[in-house]
C-alpha cells in the first residue's frame, strides 16, 4: 500500500501546481481553459532548457517563464482587449499543443541529462520523516514535492491573511465595487493571471522532468483539463486543492495497481471516476447553494470600467 | 489620455476593413514568428494554400474536414444561441459514434444501406442528445455550472469509448490490435463526387438551422433566453423546457457528426474518432457570431488550414504542429479584434479639463 501511496503524491504535483495556478486566476475572476496549453508550453521550454544546459534550475525558471508568456497573451486579450474568456483559454490550449509539439519535435524520445535527474531525488525530511506511515509517503519524496507543499501552504495565506489576497477576492466577486473602492483591478488580473499561468507551466515541467525524463509528445495528456477540475472540487480553496490532486494523482495510478493485485477494473473506467467525482461535486455545491463554495460570481465576466 | 467607449452601430464597410485589418496582422506576425524559427513564411503560407485549395483531390480532402466542423458548430450554434456554454461537443461527437457503432455492428449487414444508415442516424442523434440532456437537466433544474459540467462529460465519453476498444469490443480478428471491427458495406455512407454525402447533409442543416432559429417560434424562444431570462420569464416563456429542448438539439448534431466519422472515415469506432472538432467547432460557432451561413465558410477556411497543415507535413516534412500554432495566432488577432469592433478608442486630453468643462 505504502509504495502506492508514495507513488501517488508524485502524481498528484503537477495537478497541484496547475490547479493553484487556475485558482488563483479564477480568484481574479477569469476562467483560463487554456491550462493544458500552458502547461505544455511549460514542459517543453522546460525539458529544453534542461536539455541544453544542463542546470535543472534554470529549467525550472524557463518553465515558469514559458507558462507565464501564455498567460500573458491571454491576460491582453480577455483583461485589456475583453474578448471571450472560453475561446481565449481554448485557444491558448491549440496554440500550446503546436507550440511544445513544434518546439519538442527535434528532440523526441530523448532523455533529460543526469543532471537534472537531482530533481527526482528522493529527500528525507528529518524527523518528519519518521511518523509511521505518513512519514514516508508525505515527507521522503523529491523537492518539487516539498515546494508544491509550501506553495499550498503560502496560497492559504496570501487569499485569507493578507490584504493583497483580500483584494484579489474582491476583484473576482464584484470588479465594479472593487474598482470603486479603489483597486486597480487590470493590474491585479493581470499579475495573477501571470502568476497562475507561471504555476501551470511549472506544472508541465514537473511532468516532462520528473515524471517522465523522456521528451514525448502531448506529455500532460490531459492534466490540465483534470486541474480546470480541481478548482471546482476543491471549491475555490487552496488547502482542498492539495487534497483533490492527492485524490485524483491517485486514481491516476489505482488501475495498474489495482490489476497488479489481480483486480481486474480496466484501468479506463477507472479514469472516469475524477470526471464523475467532479461532476458530482458541481451539483452537491450547486444544491447545497453555499456562498463559500461556490466560484467568485464574476468569474468569466469581462470588467468593462464604463459600464459599471 | 486613452479613451475607450462603446460603439453604437459600426458601418458594414468599417467593420470588414478591421477584421481584415486584424487577419492581416495575424499573418504578418505569425510570418515572423515562422521566420524567427528559420523557415521562409511566404513558402509555408503558399504551401498551406495550395495543400487545401491546390487541385480538386486536396479540395476534396479539406472538404471531408469542414463537414464534421459544419455539423457539430451548426450545433454549438443552438446552445451559444440561448448562452448555454455547451463545451462538451467532443463527449457528444464520441457518444454519437458509440450510438452508431452499436446499430452497425449488431444489426443484420443484410439490411438495405438506407435504412442501416437511418437507423445509425437515429441513434446516434439520440445518444448525442442524452449526453447533452444531462448536463442541461441540471442546469434548467439547479442552475449547475454547464462549462465545467459539460467538459468533465467529454472525458467521461471518452474514456467509455477507449474502454470499449481495449475491452469487450476489441476485435478478435484484429490480432491482439487494439481496434474494433470494421463496419460493414451497408454501414458506410455513399459518396457523391467524390466526397461522402455527408456534405449534403451539411448543406441541409445549414439551412434548417437557420430557418429554426430565425423563423421558428422555438428558435426565437431560444434567442430570447440568451438575451434576457427576465424577459422571457416575463412572457411567460418554460425556460426549463427551452434550454432541455435546445441542448437536445445542440447534442443530437454533434452526435449525428459521430455518425458521419465513424461511417464515412473510420468505419469503426475509435477513441479519436472526435479529433478536436467538438473544441474546434466552439471556436469555429463563436467565429461566426452565431450565423448558420457564415459558419459554413468558416469552417471551410479552417477545414483549409487543417488540411493545408497536413499537406505542410508530407511536402515539406514541417511538423503539422507548425499549422496549429499559425491557426493559435490567428484565432488570436482575431479574438483581439473583437475588441476595436465594439468599443472606440480615442484620443483626448488630460481628464482634468473634462472635469473642469463639466464644471
Amino acid at each position: 500500500m505504502t509504495p502506492f501511496l508514495i507513488a501517488a503524491v508524485g502524481a498528484a504535483m503537477p495537478l497541484l501546481y496547475a490547479t493553484l495556478g487556475e485558482l488563483i486566476t479564477e480568484k481574479a475572476g477569469n476562467l483560463n481553459l487554456g491550462v493544458e496549453g500552458m502547461m505544455l508550453m511549460g514542459a517543453v521550454i522546460g525539458f529544453s532548457v534542461g536539455l541544453h544546459t544542463g542546470n535543472p534550475y534554470l529549467a525550472l525558471l524557463a518553465s515558469l517563464a514559458a507558462g507565464a508568456a501564455g498567460a500573458a497573451i491571454y491576460a491582453v486579450l480577455t483583461v485589456s482587449l475583453m474578448a471571450n474568456q472560453v475561446v481565449t483559454g481554448l485557444t491558448l490550449t491549440i496554440f500550446g499543443t503546436g507550440f511544445s509539439s513544434f518546439v519538442g519535435e527535434g528532440f523526441m524520445g530523448t532523455a533529460a541529462p543526469a543532471a537534472i535527474k537531482s530533481l527526482s531525488v528522493k529527500i528525507a525530511i528529518p524527523g518528519l520523516c519518521q511518523i509511521p506511515v505518513l512519514g514516508q509517503i508525505l515527507f521522503y519524496q523529491d523537492i518539487l514535492v516539498y515546494v508544491g507543499y509550501l506553495l499550498v501552504i503560502a496560497v492559504t495565506i496570501y487569499l485569507n491573511q493578507t490584504k493583497l489576497g483580500l483584494n484579489l477576492r474582491a476583484v473576482g466577486e464584484n470588479a465594479a465595487a472593487a474598482d470603486a473602492s479603489g483597486i486597480n483591478v487590470a493590474f491585479y488580473k493581470y499579475a495573477h493571471i501571470i502568476a497562475g499561468g507561471a504555476m501551470c507551466g511549472l506544472g508541465g515541467a514537473y511532468m516532462s522532468l520528473v515524471t517522465v525524463p523522456v521528451w514525448q509528445e502531448n506529455v500532460v495528456a490531459g492534466r490540465g483539463w483534470i486541474a480546470v477540475a480541481l478548482v471546482i472540487f476543491a471549491s475555490w480553496k487552496s488547502w482542498k486543492a492539495l487534497v483533490g490532486a492527492l485524490v485524483f494523482g491517485g486514481l491516476n495510478i489505482l488501475g495498474l495497481r489495482l490489476q497488479s493485485m489481480g483486480i481486474h477494473i480496466s484501468q479506463y473506467l477507472v479514469d472516469m471516476l475524477p470526471y464523475a467525482a467532479t461532476i458530482l461535486i458541481v451539483i452537491v455545491s450547486t444544491r447545497k447553494n453555499r456562498k463559500e463554495d461556490m466560484n467568485p460570481a464574476d468569474l468569466g465576466v469581462s470588467y468593462f470600467r464604463e459600464e459599471r | 489620455m486613452l479613451k475607450v467607449n462603446k460603439r453604437a452601430e459600426l458601418p458594414k464597410n468599417r467593420e470588414s476593413i478591421i477584421r481584415i485589418g486584424a487577419i492581416l496582422c495575424s499573418i504578418i506576425c505569425a510570418g515572423l514568428v515562422l521566420a524567427i524559427m528559420g523557415f521562409n513564411p511566404v513558402q509555408i503560407f503558399r504551401e498551406i494554400m495550395l495543400g487545401a485549395f491546390g487541385t480538386q483531390m486536396r479540395m476534396q480532402q479539406t472538404a471531408v474536414k469542414a463537414i464534421p466542423l459544419i455539423v457539430t458548430s451548426l450545433g454549438i450554434l443552438v446552445a451559444f444561441k440561448m448562452k448555454f456554454w455547451n463545451i462538451g461537443g467532443e463527449g457528444q461527437i464520441m457518444m454519437g459514434a458509440f450510438g452508431a457503432a452499436l446499430v452497425a455492428l449488431n444489426l443484420p449487414n443484410t439490411l438495405p444501406m438506407p435504412i442501416m444508415l437511418l437507423c445509425m442516424a437515429v441513434v446516434a442523434i439520440l445518444f448525442g442528445g442524452i449526453w447533452a440532456f444531462i448536463p442541461a437537466y441540471f442546469k434548467a433544474k439547479f442552475n449547475t455550472n454547464e462549462t465545467i459540467f459539460t467538459l468533465m462529460m467529454n472525458y467521461i465519453a471518452i474514456k467509455w469509448v477507449t474502454y470499449l476498444q481495449f475491452g469487450p469490443w476489441k476485435d478478435p480478428a484484429s490480432q491482439g490490435f487494439p481496434r474494433i471491427a470494421t463496419f460493414s458495406e451497408n454501414a458506410v455512407l455513399p459518396k457523391l463526387f467524390g466526397v461522402h454525402i455527408g456534405w449534403v447533409i451539411a448543406l441541409i442543416l445549414v439551412v434548417l438551422i437557420y430557418i429554426f432559429i430565425n423563423h421558428t417560434k422555438k428558435g426565437y424562444e431560444i434567442t430570447v433566453v440568451g438575451e434576457s431570462l427576465e424577459t422571457a420569464r416575463y412572457a411567460g416563456m418554460n425556460i426549463k423546457s427551452i434550454i432541455i429542448s435546445a441542448m437536445l438539439i445542440s447534442g443530437g448534431l454533434c452526435g449525428l457528426t459521430g455518425m458521419i466519422q465513424a461511417s464515412a472515415i473510420e468505419k469503426t469506432l475509435t477513441a479519436n474518432i472526435s479529433n478536436n472538432y467538438g473544441f474546434t467547432a466552439i471556436i469555429t460557432t463563436w467565429l461566426s457570431r452565431l450565423s448558420a451561413p457564415v459558419i459554413l465558410a468558416v469552417c471551410i477556411i479552417f477545414a483549409g488550414l487543417l488540411q493545408g497543415g497536413a499537406y505542410l507535413q508530407i511536402a515539406m516534412q514541417v511538423p503539422a504542429s507548425v499549422a496549429d500554432m499559425i491557426q493559435g495566432i490567428i484565432l488570436f488577432f482575431v479574438l483581439g479584434s473583437e475588441f476595436f469592433l465594439q468599443y472606440k478608442v480615442s484620443f483626448t486630453k488630460s481628464e482634468k479639463t473634462t472635469i473642469k468643462e463639466v464644471a
